[in-house]
């Protein structure tokens, strides 16, 4: 044994070494929330929730273009169009996600030309019954409706790095 | 040949060939939007712009500037062109930039979109950036028909549509009016096209300004499962491609073949889609003792078909096919009925004088479609054909537009699209004509390759056999027939028609024809009568016979069958189809048959199996193998078995007593003529439409 082995042995070096370890980590803000309650702040980024989107004026943005449903890389979009009755506009007449397959890569909100489709703020929606995961277009334009303000900040927010 | 320099590669070609022809044959890809391989050439795209040396020294439009047009150089070397310099390049992008000026850029919403020639060539000829702040340029959309949805924005000018019209189709429709930024396509006065080829624009248009309205943003190209197939709704088999998504077909579009339809396919065959999804027969019927069809199982029909077979004796039994019958189906029940040694069977059109013991030559079209071209001289017997093969009178017209032509007309008087003499109405002007009273025969006799086109019209009537060899007779007396020309040809109508005559589905020793069998059982001399998608005959004429219907559609045969065998349509099928000028091609499965309908060829083997007289095969390559064997010429897909010409100079021996009667075309509505297309929306709009025309054309005269 070395007489700096029998020093350190002596004075407990490692010992205070950790206490102050652990003492300075007592004293720092905590990194856990209290989740339900408490919520980290998220990027205008942020994929979460699919929406539909609509003007303001209240008319459906998404034109039929199924550009997303092309881009989709997980093939959870389905899109059937055709002219809408009352003007003969190119409307869908079903615009289905299956949540279960999307993989929240963003593509189809990157295609959308009219920004129609967009993976909102929302990150609570898990379910209870897998087919509650899949959406269509009632629950995606009511999605829309809930989650507008949100949506359009972000995207406002992240527009001048487009 | 004239030498040329292309890209520097020399090559030898034609010297009235286009600089762009010489250009794809050298192997430099030029783009274009106006040009167009079957049309005249306008030159109002600019987009063909290429550098020449030994030429003007700026950018040349290549589909406009033939290769004889250049200048060789000093010393004799060949004139040089390139399409890939900077000057090419910057005169496309030019080019370019000024024709997505006035285009409004809506691929979202243009159904275009993904096969559109302009997003194609923007992407690879264009700038990214457009350079234009202004207003652009606003068209109102012109209504041209229930077929061809308009968006006149998006127009660019090409003219191809108009081309068409004017040329290919023969109905000068369509036409372009102002000059400079106020150009407009338009009918004029706003009316619905007249030709029965206006789908064909859609194909041609380079842009999404013509688009489909049937299938108006229906589905995007991408989408499409692509599957290659053969056309039913004539018997020149035009080939095509059908398109589906799912269990649906969702269009229908030509498929290039030279031989056949060169690109070109008639309205009918386009837009009968929607035909394939209404009105199918999806489970078996039986009819009840109430007199009402009921639901059963497939087991229970059978069943029900077998007690009242096995209880009637064979001649007391028939079969009439139907038009749109495959030739496996037919050779299925053929054999079935052999086995159960029924003589009475066909699948000829009532009446029809068409018989295969007069050798192949005798009823086919021996001239071939792609053999019109080489005719100077044509007489058409007893067919309308606008409303019978629409494509084969494309191909007439482009041979009489190439001049030293002359067409003649037997039968009611019609709108050919291009000049021809009316001849008269029936057999005693082919008598006349056949003594040379008529001058129309010194035009047969010198012509090097005359055409007697003979229709269903002329043949498929109580004379048939003595006209059909009245017109064999004719066609041997003006030159028409010999080895390397054979210039009499029949026209059918059904898909099916060369095919059942090909395999022999015709009355046997003692068996009654088409006719023959609706009038036996009507008196009764019939109790079990099966029908292979037979609508066209006389249903109500049947009598009380047992009436087995085998088809797709609720249409009049499965009204009156006490039987319905619900089977596959021609996209939900591999089969056989023999075209008129006897080509073998095959149809391609693009879609299943709904609920429980299946191929009809496994329902007859099925039936048989229950009829204790099983078929010799469990699958369609069984068939085929059985089929190949017994006829090998079916088993030469997309070839024509040649005939001898001594069939047609036999056929001229038959002879027989002609009746007066004039020769009337068997078709009176040419969109409603099958099952499919009576059950098709968009065909039942076009019909209205074309009965409008004939009706307001009446009350002007």
């Amino acid at each position: 044994m070395t007489l700096d082995q029998a020093a350190r042995a002596l004075f407990l070096k490692e010992f205070v070494q950790a206490f102050v370890l652990s003492m300075r980590y007592f004293f720092k803000p905590k990194a856990t929330i209290n989740y339900p309650f408490e919520k980290n702040p998220i990027s205008p980024r942020f994929r979460g929730e699919h929406a539909l989107r609509r003007y303001p004026n209240g008319e459906e943005r998404c034109i039929a273009c199924k550009l997303c449903e092309a881009i989709c890389p997980a093939q959870a979009i389905t899109i059937e169009a055709g002219p809408r009755r009352n003007d003969g506009t190119r409307r869908t007449t079903r615009y289905d996600i299956d949540m279960t397959k999307c993989i929240y890569c963003g593509f189809c909100q990157e295609a959308c030309p009219v920004d129609a489709i967009v993976e909102g703020p929302n990150f609570e929606f898990a379910t209870e019954t897998r087919e509650e995961l899949y959406y269509d277009k009632d629950k995606l334009l009511a999605n829309g409706a809930r989650w507008e303000r949100e949506i359009a900040r972000s995207i406002e927010m992240d527009a001048p790095y487009r | 040949m004239a030498k040329i320099k292309i890209d520097g590669i020399e090559l030898d070609v034609a010297p009235e060939s286009t600089l762009l022809q010489a250009c794809e044959m050298a192997g430099a890809e030029v783009p274009r939007f106006c040009f167009h391989e079957r049309l005249s050439i306008a030159g109002n795209c600019r987009m063909c712009l290429v550098e020449v040396k030994g030429g003007p020294p700026k950018p040349q439009a290549s589909c406009a500037m033939a290769v004889r047009d250049l200048r060789p150089g000093p010393n004799g070397e060949a004139p040089e062109v390139f399409t890939k310099t900077p000057m090419v390049k910057k005169a496309r992008e030019g080019v370019m930039e000024f024709l997505l000026i006035n285009h409004p850029l809506d691929c979202p919403i243009c159904d275009q979109g993904g096969e559109c020639d302009l997003q194609d060539q923007a992407m690879a000829y264009g700038v990214d950036t457009s350079r234009y702040a202004e207003n652009k340029r606003a068209v109102e959309d012109k209504y041209i028909g229930p077929l061809v949805k308009t968006s006149m924005n998006r127009c660019i000018q090409c003219t191809r549509c108009v081309r068409f019209t004017n040329e290919v189709a023969g109905v000068g429709d369509l036409g372009l009016i102002s000059r400079g930024e106020d150009v407009e396509i338009t009918t004029y006065l706003e009316t619905a096209m007249r030709s029965e080829l206006q789908g064909n624009v859609v194909d041609l248009c380079p842009v999404g300004a013509l688009t489909s309205r049937p299938y108006e943003f229906t589905a995007r190209p991408w989408e499409l499962t692509k599957t290659e197939s053969v056309d039913v709704m004539d018997a020149l088999g035009s080939n095509i491609r059908v398109d589906s998504r799912g269990r649906e077909v969702l269009r229908i579009l030509p498929r290039l073949n030279e031989a056949v339809n060169e690109e070109w396919i008639s309205d009918k065959t386009r837009h009968v889609v929607d035909g394939l999804r209404t009105q199918r027969l999806d489970r078996p019927y039986l009819r009840g003792a109430d007199g009402r069809l009921k639901p059963v199982s497939w087991a229970e029909a059978f069943g029900a078909i077998a007690a009242k077979v096995k209880a009637t004796a064979p001649n007391r039994m028939a079969a009439i096919a139907g038009d749109l019958a495959s030739v496996e189906e037919l050779y299925a029940l053929k054999t079935l009925a052999t086995a159960l040694g029924i003589a009475s069977i066909d699948g000829r059109p009532a009446l029809s004088g068409l018989d295969p013991k007069f050798g192949r030559g005798s009823y086919l079209f021996n001239a071939t479609i792609e053999g019109v071209e080489a005719a100077d001289a044509v007489l058409i017997v007893g067919a309308d054909l606008r409303k019978d093969a629409p494509i084969l009178n494309a191909r007439i017209r482009k041979r009489w537009r190439q001049g030293g032509f002359k067409a003649a007309v037997i039968g009611t008087p019609v709108d050919l699209t291009y000049d021809h003499v009316h001849l008269g109405v029936g057999p005693d002007t082919l008598e006349a004509l056949a003594r040379g009273e008529l001058a129309f025969a010194e035009v047969l006799k010198a012509a090097k390759r005359p055409l007697i086109l003979v229709g269903q019209g002329a043949v498929a009537r109580a004379d048939g056999l003595a006209v059909l060899s009245a017109a064999a007779r004719l066609a041997r007396d003006v030159g028409a027939v010999s080895d390397e020309w054979n210039g009499f040809s029949v026209l059918h109508n059904g898909a099916s028609a060369v095919g059942a005559l090909d395999i022999g589905f015709v009355p046997g020793e003692g068996g009654l024809g088409t006719a023959g069998i609706v009038a036996a059982a009507g008196r009764g001399d019939l109790d079990v009568v099966v029908l292979l998608g037979a609508d066209e005959i006389d249903t109500a004429a049947l009598g009380s016979a047992f009436v087995v219907y085998l088809g797709t559609h609720g249409d009049a045969g499965a009204h009156r069958a006490d039987v319905i065998l619900p089977g596959a349509a021609y996209t939900e099928k591999s089969g056989t189809f023999v075209n008129t000028e006897g080509r073998v091609q095959l149809a391609n499965r693009a879609a299943f048959p709904p609920g429980e309908a299946r191929e009809d060829w496994a329902i007859l083997r099925a039936l048989s199996a229950v009829l204790g007289k099983t078929l010799p095969f469990d699958s369609l390559a069984g068939l085929r193998a059985k089929l190949y064997a017994a006829y090998p010429h079916l088993a030469r897909i997309d070839t024509i078995a040649p005939t001898s010409a001594g069939d047609v100079i036999a056929l001229a021996d038959v002879g027989g007593a002609m009746d007066r009667a004039g020769f009337v075309g068997p078709i009176q509505d040419f969109y409603l003529t099958n099952p499919i297309a009576r059950a098709s929306a968009v065909m039942a709009e076009c019909s209205a439409l074309a009965r409008a025309r004939t009706t307001a054309a009446a009350a002007a005269e």
